[in-house]
């Protein structure tokens, strides 16, 4: 939900080499179903924690949708339905 | 006698860092952050010292004034609200999540979106599938990951 500039700042203080998107209007956050109305500090809304594993075709080979916003998909996870793409 | 009940301060002031220490500290390693268990500890040792802090407010003796009495029940109540709090935020609260059933399953097609990256760029999934890999081989897909938005 942060603007580009936020992203920037936060990407290069944690030294991320990833690509960073930025979502302000959540427009994306939408389309995947993944809104959190309101939900925010100040009130705003916010996304609900998701991960999605797409293959060169744009299928989704696997997903994490956690019941719990304290538990993410931990990096081995990822990487074992990573090993499933051609 | 100790006018200053050591042990019922310290069980307070223990509830209190076994609940900020969550967020702060425990919440940065997955191993105590997906279940809370070293803040549980905390907890139980904050209990501890506090049963101790009763006991000894609560004494037989005559030592122990009115006042020490309704302070030791004070700072355990206290206790038991942080204790109260920490349990309903990690476990009731932050279940609160939207069903999201229309978000795409496997084997669905992964929406298309164009986004704004870190330089002011404007990059599609599209674009994002195809650009290959930093090592020259081609895409083999791309890791989504959807963030809160803060903490």
């Amino acid at each position: 939900m942060d603007s580009p500039e936020v992203t920037r700042d936060l990407c290069a203080k944690a030294g991320y080499t990833f690509t960073f998107l930025s979502d302000p209007k959540a427009e994306a956050i939408r389309r995947y179903d993944l809104l959190h109305a309101g939900a925010g500090i100040n009130g705003q809304d916010i996304a609900r924690p998701a991960e999605f594993l797409v293959d060169a075709s744009g299928t989704v080979r696997w997903l994490n949708l956690t019941e719990n916003y304290w538990v993410r998909a931990r990096p081995e996870q990822i990487l074992e339905a990573a090993k499933t793409l051609r | 006698m100790r006018k200053f009940n050591l042990s019922a301060w310290a069980g307070f002031l223990l509830s209190v860092v076994a609940f900020i220490s969550y967020p702060f500290v425990f919440a940065r390693w997955s191993i105590t952050r997906d279940f809370p268990w070293a803040n549980l500890v905390l907890f139980g040792f904050a209990v501890v010292l506090l049963t101790i802090g009763m006991r000894r407010a609560f004494a037989a003796d005559r030592s122990h004034p009115k006042r020490a009495k309704i302070a030791a029940s004070l700072l355990v109540t206290l206790s038991m609200l942080v204790l109260g709090l920490f349990l309903f935020s990690t476990f009731i609260m932050a279940r609160w999540l939207p069903a999201s059933h229309g978000a795409p399953q496997v084997g669905q097609k992964a929406p298309d979106f164009t986004l704004t990256d870190t330089n002011g760029k404007r990059v599609s999934l599209g674009e994002i599938l195809t650009t290959s890999a930093t090592n020259g081989q081609a895409s083999k897909g791309a890791l989504l990951i959807f963030y809160r938005g803060y903490w």
